[in-house]
């Protein structure tokens, strides 16, 4: 058992610095937003709000790739989101079409350089 | 239970988990640990930067700091959410489970999901849902822990390049008025702004200014 889940610091660890930085937001959201309306115009404030932070973490993670992405270069990896959203817009809206278009143009991108 | 094999983030959330747990070996954390930050954080890019900090020699203080920034996001999805899981005689501790779940994946998907559902049967089913793709992505973890020594650099970069763009094209689906679409246009393109900053609490900067401009546009529009 005791290897399988290593030693008690590391699972310590993991609480505090894993499982208790998102649960915090979580349950604040739960208990401040009890209170709040479908359809009220603070929602559509928090929404556009929890849209544009993830859209904050979508860029992070193609203007600094970690690990293997960094690999990629910049100009091929936005060129394949770019793709990506292009086939999305083409299919009407079908994400599955986007994702393996995006994709793929990182795939032939990084074979064709080699 | 259909809808977790209907959805491609499913498909997208299995291949990320593969990487994390691919990402966690390479980094020498037990299986059991990595198994346990899947259920317990239960956030694709959280258990990411915590693992590349911690692997990195960084402090607990430095990683709890990174992850908290990246985690605040949850906030707003859980106020937008729970309204449409709540009915009459929902009381608060009932949502506690259904609120843990809530992450980019069950945000998008309740949006989509969640009208077509009676609203009484929707806490029922958001956490059957939830449930399910949390047992994907604990198989997925195992399988890349397992699979981590054979995985080629390619496969590495083609799976972390799957968050944005799935992120990106299950968020613009989702986008139902102008304040939706602006929100997530502004918050790329302000993101590079804010980065320059070097503040360490960029992406609230950026997506608190980009949202708050596009709720400004909204409202402006609304009173013409």
């Amino acid at each position: 058992m005791s290897e399988f889940l290593g030693d008690w610091n590391a699972l310590l660890v993991l609480v505090i610095a894993g499982f208790l930085p998102n649960e915090v937001w979580r349950m604040l959201g739960l208990w401040l937003g009890g209170g709040v309306d479908e359809g009220s115009e603070l929602l559509v404030w928090v929404r556009a709000v929890a849209t544009a932070i993830l859209a904050g973490v979508i860029a992070q993670i193609l203007v600094f790739p970690p690990g293997a992405l960094a690999s990629v270069p910049d100009w091929l990896r936005y060129a394949a989101v770019a793709a990506g959203f292009a086939a999305f817009l083409v299919t009407r809206r079908s994400t599955l079409a986007g994702v393996a278009c995006g994709e793929l143009v990182m795939l032939a991108g990084k074979w064709w350089l080699g | 239970m259909r809808s977790v094999t209907s959805t491609v983030l499913t498909l997208v959330l299995f291949a990320t988990y593969l990487g994390i747990g691919a990402l966690a070996h390479d980094t020498h954390f037990s299986l059991g640990w990595v198994l346990a930050s899947t259920a317990l954080v239960w956030a694709g890019p959280a258990q990411i930067i915590l693992i590349s900090t911690l692997g990195s020699g960084a402090t607990v203080v430095q990683a709890a700091i990174a992850v908290t920034v990246s985690a605040i996001r949850l906030f707003p999805m859980v106020v937008s959410v729970l309204p449409m899981l709540r009915s009459p005689r929902t009381k608060r501790r009932h949502l506690v489970l259904a609120t843990h779940f809530i992450a980019v994946t069950l945000w998008v998907e309740c949006f989509r999901l969640l009208p077509k559902v009676p609203r009484e049967r929707r806490l029922a089913f958001t956490h059957g849902l939830g449930v399910g793709l949390c047992c994907v992505c604990l198989v997925a973890t195992m399988l890349g822990y397992g699979l981590a020594a054979s995985l080629p650099e390619l496969f590495g970069a083609a799976i972390l390049l799957l968050t944005p763009l799935a992120f990106l094209l299950s968020t613009a689906r989702n986008c139902r008025q102008l304040a939706d679409v602006l929100a997530l246009v502004l918050g790329l393109a302000l993101f590079p702004l804010a980065a320059s900053l070097h503040t360490g609490v960029d992406i609230l900067i950026s997506g608190a200014s980009a949202g708050t401009i596009a709720y400004g546009v909204h409202w402006w529009r609304q009173r013409e």
